[in-house]
């Protein structure tokens, strides 16, 4: 009996400790540190949010940079993966019907940029390879009448490099690329 | 590649230079005597002890320490079962999620308080903050803590010379105060500096670029992502864990998750050896296992720079599906093999779209459950394997195994068999049980061998209490709930109860003095015969397995 009360005492104490006053003290300290960080580095304009710098939103216009596939739609009350079997005859044909579709906007293309062909893990990848983003310049200079160069040079400056010089791969955010965009066309 | 290269030997250099400081903390941590950290953590710890009535002098036998961690680890696994059930009724639930059905609860609960934190729901549609806090953040601390306590009391009975493996209430007290709420608490702020969000405030609804409508899902993310690693868990905030950007915002975040989930389980390894004043015995064991880890890498790690061979010809490169740009392949594939070996099982990229290969590693390590393993409980299945090892050895020279001045004897080997033998029975026979009922078959998503590797998958994970899982599989029907939650109570329990009798046993043996006729177990020639003993009893028990899931797969794969 004393052994079960010691039991549930421990137990109460820590959950206290462990699962109410550790997190708040955090979210209080990262509050004050960081605030915009902590609530989600949100975008806005004004008083309209317009999305967060960390999660791709959907985007079909054929005027804007598209970000990678998504299996959760881009929605994220409901973050999924594809979870498909890459090594499947299935799988293979339809990333080939991708690359046609992809070689249709751009017939030179050689090497294709493998995360424009696949779906991302999260669901909301905010990035782009480089590469991936070059691949649509023709498209959105055709549909706006931007010149290539000058979409080119949008790209190459808001591409961002491996942390720390190491760590990662260089990428480009597409929601910042495609503000810039906007912003540069007034569209 | 190139870069690929060089990004993980900087990682695993960085993991290497903090095992031997680490190590060298936790032994003080654990140390009984007046210590320096008893200045700074103290007076906390003591006013702990009084609010939790727990008398801190007070030494346990292995059935007392093994009883004080039943008991507690089952009040709160009720407590945690309560929160998920009435989640709709209590406070700081701004998202209006209801309450959680009951398979669902049950599998949840036995899931975090056994450190597997196999998730069968997603946090952002299914967990109030509140669940999210008290049912998952909380055993996270709890259950990575038992693990360490558990380990650290196997130690003293191995170089103990009466039936006392510590006080199980104070080991957890101070794994929890000294180790895991400050570097926890650092780790998090570090995240949020990054991206992570930390907020009390629900979600915010944002109207996109192309005017649509976008419910961003938030909350005390970085609190658990944080502990998450350190403490080897392994459950996300999201259902789509570190692939998340959320959990996993930028390149320097996914190096701090993969440091945090190797550092404790490989500087324990060390501290082994300096807490038996035998440091060559640690390091034997940390190169038999960092070997066993760098191969299995350098599969998973080859394999996903290759893709799919139908795809390369058509100028793809490498398999970037379920993968996340700012990670890349590189670090996706040395995430993948640090999280099966520390037995984590959180994810930066879908493991189910790894190629055949890479499945393959994250299968195999969870197998074998000790190539570092989590959290105090990997180290004990190293030690297992060890105890055989010395067995064989010693039948082999015809000599009475000994291990630490202590003989081996028929009582350690049989309880060292059943710990080992229930890890293959819970995975293979619950997987074949799941492949004759119609109904588990349903919830396969992806047919043929991958189909079979999904069901695998889910059983090993919960057998190793990893928790990763090939998340095309819908495990959120009774069957999988029910299923994978008495596999990893089976998993996390039995082999604990096995040690710690093992350790009671030992702890009272005389210590033989060394001879030149004692097998050293610390020699290179020792280290490889333990390699392949863990290599061998892993291939005979799985191969078949693995040869009609991944394996095959491979084989079959389009060219």
């Amino acid at each position: 009996m004393k052994m079960t009360l010691t039991a549930i005492r421990v137990s109460v104490t820590l959950m206290l400790l462990c699962g109410l006053m550790y997190p708040l003290i955090t979210t209080g300290l990262a509050q004050a540190l960081f605030p915009k960080q902590a609530n989600g580095s949100l975008i806005q304009s004004g008083d309209v949010v317009i999305g967060s710098e960390l999660l791709a939103q959907s985007v079909t216009s054929p005027k804007l940079f598209h970000p990678r596939a998504s299996a959760a739609k881009y929605d994220p009350t409901a973050s999924a993966g594809s979870n498909r079997a890459v090594a499947s005859d299935d799988y293979v044909k339809e990333i080939k019907e991708q690359i046609a579709e992809l070689k249709k906007d751009n017939p030179t293309l050689k090497d294709i940029p493998s995360d424009l062909v696949t779906a991302s893990g999260s669901g909301f990848d905010p990035d782009l390879s480089p590469e991936a983003a070059k691949a649509q310049i023709l498209r959105i200079s055709k549909t706006t009448g931007i010149a290539e160069r000058q979409i080119e040079q949008l790209v190459d400056s808001l591409t961002q490099s491996r942390q720390l010089g190491i760590f990662g791969e260089p990428r480009v955010n597409v929601l910042a690329l495609n503000m810039a965009l906007l912003k540069q066309a007034k569209l | 590649m190139g870069m690929g290269f060089v990004q993980v030997t900087i990682t695993l250099v960085i993991i290497l230079a903090l095992v031997k400081p680490v190590g060298s903390y936790l032994v003080k941590v654990f140390d009984y005597e007046r210590t320096g950290l008893d200045r700074i953590f103290g007076p906390f710890e003591r006013a702990v002890y009084r609010i939790m009535g727990v008398r801190d002098k007070e030494a346990m036998g292995w059935k007392q320490y093994l009883g004080a961690m039943l008991l507690s680890n089952f009040v709160m696994l009720i407590l945690m079962y309560l929160v998920l059930r009435l989640q709709k009724y209590l406070p700081l639930n701004p998202d209006g999620i209801d309450n959680m059905p009951s398979a669902q609860a049950f599998n949840t609960a036995v899931s975090f308080i056994t450190n597997t934190n196999w998730q069968s729901y997603s946090g952002e549609n299914a967990l109030s903050y509140l669940s999210q806090m008290l049912a998952v953040t909380f055993p996270m601390f709890t259950s990575a803590a038992t693990g360490f306590a558990v380990a650290v009391a196997f130690i003293r009975g191995l170089i103990g010379h009466q039936d006392n493996l510590g006080n199980f209430y104070v080991d957890i007290t101070r794994a929890i105060i000294r180790v895991f709420l400050p570097l926890s608490l650092i780790v998090a702020l570090f995240l949020v500096f990054q991206g992570v969000p930390q907020t009390m405030q629900g979600a915010v609804e944002a109207s996109t670029l192309e005017g649509a409508k976008q419910t961003i899902t938030r909350g005390l993310v970085a609190s658990l992502e944080s502990i998450k690693h350190i403490g080897t868990n392994g459950g996300g905030w999201f259902g789509t864990n570190a692939a998340h950007p959320f959990e996993n915002p930028t390149p320097l975040t996914n190096l701090v998750h993969i440091v945090c989930m190797m550092l404790l389980p490989t500087s324990l390894v060390y501290a082994f050896g300096l807490m038996i004043k035998n440091k060559k015995q640690g390091w034997a064991v940390f190169a038999a296992m960092g070997f066993i880890f760098l191969v299995m890498l350098a599969t998973v790690f080859v394999a996903e720079y290759h893709g799919v061979t139908a795809l390369t010809s058509a100028g793809v490169n490498g398999n970037m599906e379920g993968k996340e740009v700012r990670f890349g392949i590189s670090e996706s594939a040395l995430f993948t093999a640090a999280t099966t070996a520390a037995t984590t099982g959180s994810v930066n990229n879908m493991l189910e779209s790894l190629t055949p290969m890479g499945g393959f590693v994250a299968l195999a390590e969870m197998m074998l459950n000790n190539v570092f393993g989590g959290k105090g409980v990997g180290l004990l299945n190293g030690l297992l394997y060890l105890i055989l090892s010395i067995f064989i050895c010693g039948l082999m020279v015809g000599r009475t195994p000994e291990f630490l001045g202590k003989k081996i004897e028929g009582k350690e080997v049989k309880l060292a068999s059943i710990a080992l033998l229930i890890h293959p029975v819970i995975i293979l026979a619950p997987t074949a049980l799941a492949l004759f009922r119609p109904e588990s078959i349903a919830s396969i998503s992806n047919s043929g061998m991958h189909g079979l590797s999904e069901v695998l998958y889910a059983f090993t994970s919960g057998a190793a209490n990893n928790g990763s899982a090939f998340a095309g599989l819908n495990a959120d029907t009774n069957f999988y709930n029910v299923g994978i939650g008495l596999v990893m109570l089976v998993g996390r329990y039995i082999s604990i109860i096995a040690m710690l009798a093992i350790a009671g046993s030992l702890a009272a043996k005389r210590v033989v003095p060394v001879t030149t006729g004692t097998l050293r177990t610390n020699t290179p020639l020792f280290t490889g015969i333990f390699i392949m003993i863990i290599v061998v009893i892993g291939a005979l028990t799985f191969f078949p397995a693995l040869a009609l899931g991944p394996i095959a797969e491979h084989l079959a794969m389009p060219h």
